[in-house]
């Protein structure tokens, strides 16, 4: 019966795969209404409010709209490279969820361990989250060469740049956290700031959260470094010759990957599933989490309705100029820090308040 | 010490702060939305919309095919052509307005010596057809009718102004 233990593991991966994907598609579409009604109410306007109560079916109408419409593909374009682009921009989107844990359960006390609520546990997390985030931006490159237009191509070797300058800022953030919380599984980042708001890494990491969460806006190519698709100069970037379903694959993959930072935003540097008081405790930790990713999805939101777009040099000298110094300044700092009383005596107490926040050390 | 003021406000984001502060008192703000079909704006009595034939109250058409309406008009949207009725009178046998060429300019009822034609505050007359939208005497006149309360109540409220 070998067969049969086989398929009910691959129907429970199923299951899982599809309680994960289901409400993120579904989050996607909702984040594209409620992008569009926040903004409207910060230009003191409604937003859309036709289609159903308050509006609600838009996004239902938007994505029918979307699939009715015919799939053109330009006459010189790489056809196969053209329809694989949205795929491999997609893919990595959603393929990235896998590893994020939503939270912690017994599953109402069937099981008498804690198990972590995500796909698959992976023991590094971070590092796997970091290789696939990088990797859409290949659908983003392929999708601008695969078009043969002069704006798309600009536009995805304007993503490309991007992502090579802000993934090392990124990068060293992330590394930052790692010191504090000493390994890469999420699970295990998340339970070291477990104990209330004071253990968040928030607070000896601010600059570093600062630094992930702009990277991450530019990662996910919302203004204000939304140059790729600059309407001005680019029309829209590698999505110029897109229409239809493929479109809707592009803005899924966007909307995708903002919801993923919004996610790990929470998770790496709010506590994740914990609550900002322990006495809060008897709110489920899911909810929390998604409280804290809802507050950043808003939050890129709110950049949208501030912020004008950067200027191509700008953004440039504020990821190599800024962040790579600032977050390797940082590192060193911690590292510092953190081996400062082995080093002398005196400077023991920096040990000491660092180490409050490394639980590995003790 | 304005050297640190200025490197604290960098540091600190000070101007990102203050936009998004600035978003977010928009954010509580009342919106000035008015829902077209459901609401709608006031209409100032010199609106120009669409044009209309006016006649006297004894029923007899105001216009004397004078013919300065169509001289004046910068879009050539009039076409009149004039005869003498059983009367003696001069009255037109024709007035068209093409409403696809008018710019609503308003010029017409300026030129008018007799306010025969007007422009009235309707303006929900979009059609589908280009044929709709050539209007021919009849349905001018009929539109005079149609709106002649609102048309004396427009021009009595104007009047002080001229």
């Amino acid at each position: 019966m070998e067969w049969l233990d086989m398929a009910i593991t691959a129907g429970i991966w199923a299951l899982e795969i599809l309680a994960i994907a289901v409400p993120v598609a579904l989050t996607v579409a909702y984040t594209t209404y409620v992008e569009r009604r926040v903004i409207g109410i910060m230009q003191i306007r409604k937003g859309c409010n036709r289609v159903g109560p308050f509006g609600l079916l838009q996004p239902l109408a938007d994505g029918l709209k979307l699939f009715l419409k015919e799939t053109i593909i330009p006459t010189n374009a790489n056809k196969l490279l053209f329809v694989a682009a949205p795929v491999l921009a997609l893919v990595p989107a959603l393929v990235a969820f896998a590893v994020v844990p939503f939270g912690e359960t017994r599953l109402f006390g069937i099981w008498d361990k804690e198990h972590v609520m995500a796909i698959s546990h992976l023991n590094v997390g971070l590092l796997y989250i970091l290789a696939i985030s990088s990797l859409s931006i290949y659908g983003v490159l392929m999708a601008g060469w695969a078009s043969n237009s002069k704006y798309a191509l600009i536009g995805a070797v304007r993503a490309t740049c991007q992502m090579i300058s802000y993934e090392i800022a990124m990068g060293f953030a992330l590394v930052c956290v790692l010191m504090l919380a000493g390994s890469m599984d999420l699970a295990v980042i998340v339970n070291a700031q477990a104990g209330g708001f004071w253990h968040w890494y928030i607070i000896p990491l601010f600059p570093m959260f600062l630094v992930y969460f702009i990277s991450g806006c530019a990662e996910s190519n919302r203004t204000p470094f939304d140059l790729v698709e600059g309407d001005a100069e680019l029309v829209a970037g590698h999505i110029v010759e897109y229409s239809g379903m493929w479109f809707a694959t592009f803005s899924l993959a966007e909307y995708g990957a903002m919801i993923l930072i919004s996610l790990l935003t929470s998770i790496l540097f709010l506590g994740g599933w914990h609550a900002p008081i322990p006495a809060l405790d008897f709110i489920p930790g899911t909810i929390w989490l998604l409280l804290k990713a809802a507050f950043f999805i808003f939050v890129f939101i709110w950049f949208r309705a501030t912020f004008p777009r950067y200027r191509y040099d700008q953004m440039m000298r504020l990821g190599w100029k800024v962040f790579l110094p600032w977050t390797l300044a940082w590192i060193a700092v911690l590292g510092i820090c953190t081996y400062a009383g082995e080093l002398y005596e005196g400077l023991q107490f920096l040990s000491d308040a660092i180490g409050f926040y490394q639980p590995w050390r003790s | 010490m304005r050297l640190i003021k200025h490197a604290l406000k960098t540091w600190l984001l000070w101007e990102l702060v203050k936009g998004l502060a600035l978003t977010m008192r928009y954010f509580f703000k009342k919106s000035i939305t008015v829902e077209y079909p459901e609401e709608r704006t006031p209409l100032s009595p010199r609106f120009r919309g669409l044009h209309a034939l006016r006649r006297y109250d004894s029923g007899e058409e105001r216009c004397i095919a004078c013919k300065l309406c169509e001289v004046i008009c910068p879009a050539l949207a009039i076409v009149i052509e004039s005869e003498e009725r059983e009367d003696g009178s001069r009255r037109t046998t024709r007035y068209d307005i093409d409403m696809t060429k008018c710019i609503y300019c308003g010029l017409c009822q300026e030129a008018c010596p007799v306010d025969a034609i007007v422009e009235t505050q309707h303006f929900e007359y979009a059609s589908e057809t280009r044929e709709a939208l050539y209007y021919t005497k009849e349905m001018l006149l009929e539109v005079g009718e149609q709106y002649e309360a609102q048309i004396t109540a427009n021009i009595k409220a104007d009047a002080p102004y001229r």
